[in-house]
């Protein structure tokens, strides 16, 4: 046997357009925490997906060894049955039922053909023991909060006697308490036995608990380095996240005038009611006339959430601060408002809340405007036709006809027909929020010519991004964002990836 | 040659929408066989428009509430029970017709809104709102007439709603001729608006289908008004029935397909999120749309009321359901976002000729409700599976 309790080796996995992996190296020691960090889509949650069986063996090249044992999974049943429980952001619990239900939801204790109740519960007892988890086990999980649902996940796959526990970001959502605790309890299971995986953007957390760190940048292993008396140190790890080269992709910016502040936030905070937590702390923020403003963070910093709380998109959330948008303060209670006042916002998830996929390419970038060429609440055709294929031409949307349907489009044309819609509504302001997420190369450029085209004419940019390359490559100016505060301000000159990571990762 | 292949891909593309032409077309052809022609004759064709008419428009406002993805359980004996309300108020408080109606017409529409007012506002659930608010309406209605039972109405004017045909100016024997007249305007107008939007779509360089195939569907479109108009003409002629009927989808077709707020349903049907996002008062659509369900459960409580001639203890009984199925059969997504009013329509005239055929060839009612049935489920299959394959 060798030391290794799992070997992934020459891994490799493609999506259309990607290469998610490309030939990662994985190999995790028996008893060990084991911490993988990297960018946002440097391929960490693929890796873990890869290994769960959420892609099955022969949709992925290269060996998965286990236990000394080539593995082949066909879903997520099989890794789960050899000991591998994988634990992820979105906790897997059905709030409704209670604590023990949970714990042995889909492996109940049975006696004969009915479900033990009363071995359940005694077992759950002790399991919520394990996990130094003093919850009533008859309890529902909607009364818990997230701190303890994420140990009450953990029981659960204790309760499987699992041999590989995998987690994903676990304290991503969780107060320093709650953080402190769990990577307590990790270190105990360790000194059980229990070898974990733990994906963190946390990289102080890293440091104290890792006793070996891999970084993954781009699909490729980049390093994999023991932790002995934590000789890691926090720029080790971000040189090795970052260290990409920015290509020349971005097109070359001509001068621009920035003038002055035309939109202001003052001490903006959020509660978010469906999570049960302040999502946004005391943030101030502005942008200028004629200004790309970005705002960098990791996954979870509360980036969006900001984009929609100024875009009056607020029905979740209670708010508090101020805005000062063109020289005056301004109420923004709908999104309507919003538009009204000046505002436009591209979504970062085209599909869910951006577009209207069973529309036509007209309809969908007359939708927020109407009321422009509608006399009387007629909307006139001829008119809507002539607009639509002005935004076709000059935006170069690649359609057979603007009667085409949105949803039979590609990204990058279907992120056009978006910026179309917006650009229409005449904002002094732009947000962008993942303006190029799933696009090709040659879209984005496309894209960020046109970003440079409107802020030639005056109009302001808010750029919300999780490429490191792109926030450098296009915004004059760089706020940070790190769990749901504002960590920091960069000037172009002054920014680069390294400073940007350290901040998102404080 | 070329126009058959057109014809073919057409409907291919199309055969969503051409699929209930056709059912509807078999099915008149196979009642008309089974009869010896009595199915299609001028009495039993004007009996089963008119007989459609209450159904018709709760399915005009049902296919709205389903395009935002909703539903209403209530419409039935909401129309049940201002149906009550109008015989009551014009009965005993001799309340003069138009009166009535309107007085029926806003109520309708103050009901509507708070069911809409429940469902936007409160968050229920339109189910459960709407079967809330049905066993309410079906409280009221026995309430209203515990007292009398059947409230038989002996205004004449109010009766002709449901029974009483246009008037004719000239006396032409069996022919009505203000009818045929209607017909021609209406050939007129159809052809009209038919060329102008493929002269617009022309313009635009839009895909328009060829000149031949144009000319084929536009005369067989106009053949099948023409013969209808000649088959009602030979019987009364158009009954005020269709004349609403045929009013109240002009308009809403018209708001549907040319205005904003039509516009806005459909948005918000085809994505809530993006609507909201794109400045759409959402909440506001939604009551806006039940709202106008209530009216049009009071219209079609004043045409059966007025075509039975009394109000009854269970007046609206499964019209809900009658104008859902029409709906569905219709071309009302069950996904929301997509369907048409003129579709509902349609949908409404198949289930009814279906029930008016089987009558006719004298199937039991038990057999009638299980056929029924069956149709309903192979028309919102035949839509799941044409649309999966246009995706």
């Amino acid at each position: 046997m060798s030391e290794y309790i799992l070997e992934m080796n020459n891994i490799s996995k493609s999506f259309p357009g990607v290469k998610a992996l490309d030939e990662v190296n994985f190999k995790v020691k028996k008893g060990e925490i084991h911490c993988l960090v990297g960018e946002n889509g440097a391929g960490k949650s693929t890796l873990m997906k890869v290994l769960s069986g959420v892609y099955p063996h022969g949709d992925y090249e290269g060996d998965i060894v286990f236990n000394g044992q080539v593995q082949k999974y066909s879903g997520i049943s099989d890794s789960e049955k050899a000991g591998i429980a994988i634990i992820y952001q979105e906790l897997a619990l059905v709030p409704e039922l209670t604590v023990y239900e949970n714990i042995f939801l889909g492996h109940e204790i049975k006696k004969g053909r009915l479900i033990d109740w009363n071995e359940t519960i005694l077992k759950s007892k002790e399991l919520l023991g394990k996990v130094k988890l003093n919850v009533d086990p008859s309890s529902k999980v909607k009364e818990h909060g997230v701190g303890k649902r994420q140990l009450i996940e953990i029981a659960k796959a204790l309760s499987k006697e699992v041999k590989l526990l995998i987690l994903d970001e676990p304290t991503a959502a969780l107060n320093e308490d709650d953080s402190e605790n769990l990577l307590t309890l990790l270190k105990e299971l360790k000194s059980h036995g229990v070898t974990s995986i733990m994906i963190s953007h946390k990289l102080k957390e890293v440091i104290a608990i890792a006793d070996t760190v891999t970084v993954l940048r781009d699909g490729k292993t980049i390093c994999s380095k023991s932790n002995e008396d934590e000789s890691i140190s926090e720029p080790f790890i971000i040189k090795n996240m970052v260290g990409r080269d920015i290509d020349n992709i971005y097109p070359k910016r001509e001068e621009h005038n920035i003038g002055d502040v035309i939109f202001e936030v003052k001490n903006w905070n959020a509660f978010d009611y469906k999570q049960g937590r302040d999502i946004l702390k005391n943030i101030d923020f502005d942008v200028r006339e004629g200004e790309v403003v970005g705002i960098a963070g990791l996954m979870g910093a509360g980036r969006t959430e900001f984009g929609h709380s100024v875009f009056g998109n607020i029905s979740n959330y209670k708010l508090s601060g101020e805005i000062q948008f063109l020289g005056k303060a301004v109420q923004l209670r709908n999104p309507y408002d919003a538009i009204k006042a000046g505002l436009a916002y591209v979504s970062e998830d085209r599909k869910g809340d951006g577009l209207i996929l069973m529309d036509d390419i007209k309809q969908n970038i007359t939708l927020a405007n109407l009321k422009k060429f509608s006399p009387n609440g007629l909307i006139n055709k001829n008119e809507e036709v002539k607009i639509a294929s002005w935004y076709k031409d000059s935006m170069n949307i690649k359609a057979p006809s603007i009667e085409q349907k949105v949803g039979n489009l590609s990204g990058g044309n279907q992120q056009k027909v978006s910026f179309a819609k917006w650009l229409f509504v005449s904002p002094k302001l732009l947000i962008l929020d993942e303006p190029t997420r799933g696009i090709d190369v040659g879209a984005k450029y496309e894209i960020y010519t046109i970003i440079n085209d409107l802020i030639s004419k005056g109009l302001s940019i808010i750029m919300i991004s999780s490429e490191l390359p792109e926030i450098l490559g296009m915004c004059d100016r760089i706020y940070v964002m790190a769990e749901g505060k504002m960590t920091g301000v960069l000037s172009s000159e002054e920014a680069n990836q390294e400073i940007i990571m350290q901040m998102a990762t404080n | 040659m070329s126009l058959i292949n057109e014809a073919k891909g057409l409907i291919k593309q199309n055969i969503r929408e051409y699929g209930m032409y056709i059912a509807l077309i078999i099915i008149m052809v196979t009642f008309s066989a089974a009869t010896g022609g009595l199915f299609m004759s001028s009495r039993n064709i004007s009996n089963l428009i008119n007989q459609t008419g209450y159904i018709a428009v709760l399915a005009v406002g049902m296919t709205l509430v389903m395009v935002i993805k909703h539903i209403d359980l209530s419409v039935g004996f909401l129309a049940g029970f201002l149906g009550a309300i109008a015989a009551i108020l014009m009965m005993r408080f001799n309340v003069s017709v138009p009166v009535t109606i309107l007085l029926v017409l806003v109520l309708g529409t103050i009901t509507g809104s708070f069911t809409g007012f429940l469902v936007a506002k409160m968050g229920i659930p339109a189910f459960v709102a709407s079967l809330a608010a049905m066993l309410v309406f079906r409280g009221a209605l026995l309430m209203v007439t515990e007292g009398t039972g059947t409230i038989v109405i002996s205004n004449k004017a109010f009766n002709a709603i449901g029974n009483g045909f246009i008037p004719d100016f000239v006396n032409m024997g069996n022919l009505h001729v203000l009818t045929l007249i209607i017909g021609i305007i209406g050939i007129a107008a159809y052809a009209w608006s038919e060329i102008k939007t493929r002269n617009d779509k022309i313009k635009y360089n839009f895909e328009v289908i060829s000149s031949k195939m144009f000319t084929v569907k536009l005369i067989a479109i106009s053949a099948v008004i023409a013969y209808i108009t000649w088959i009602l003409a030979g019987y009364n002629g158009l009954s005020w029935t269709v004349v609403i009927t045929i009013i109240v989808v002009l308009i809403y077709h018209f708001i549907t397909t040319k205005t904003i707020i039509g516009r806005h349903v459909y948005a918000v049907g085809g994505n809530a999120e993006a609507a909201r996002l794109s400045g759409i008062n959402v909440e506001r659509i939604t009551m806006t749309v039940f709202a106008s369900m209530g009216m049009l459960s009071a219209l079609s409580g004043i045409l059966y009321t007025s075509r039975l001639q009394s109000a009854t203890t269970t007046a609206g009984t499964l019209f809900e359901l009658d104008a859902i199925a029409a709906a569905y059969v219709g071309g009302v997504s069950a996904n929301g976002g997509v369907g048409k009013v003129t579709g509902s329509i349609i949908g409404a005239f198949v289930m009814a000729s279906l029930t008016n055929g089987m009558n006719l060839v004298g199937v039991g009612i038990s057999y009638q409700y299980i056929i029924r049935g069956i149709i309903l489920a192979v028309a919102v299959i035949f839509d799941v599976k044409t649309r999966n394959r246009s995706k």
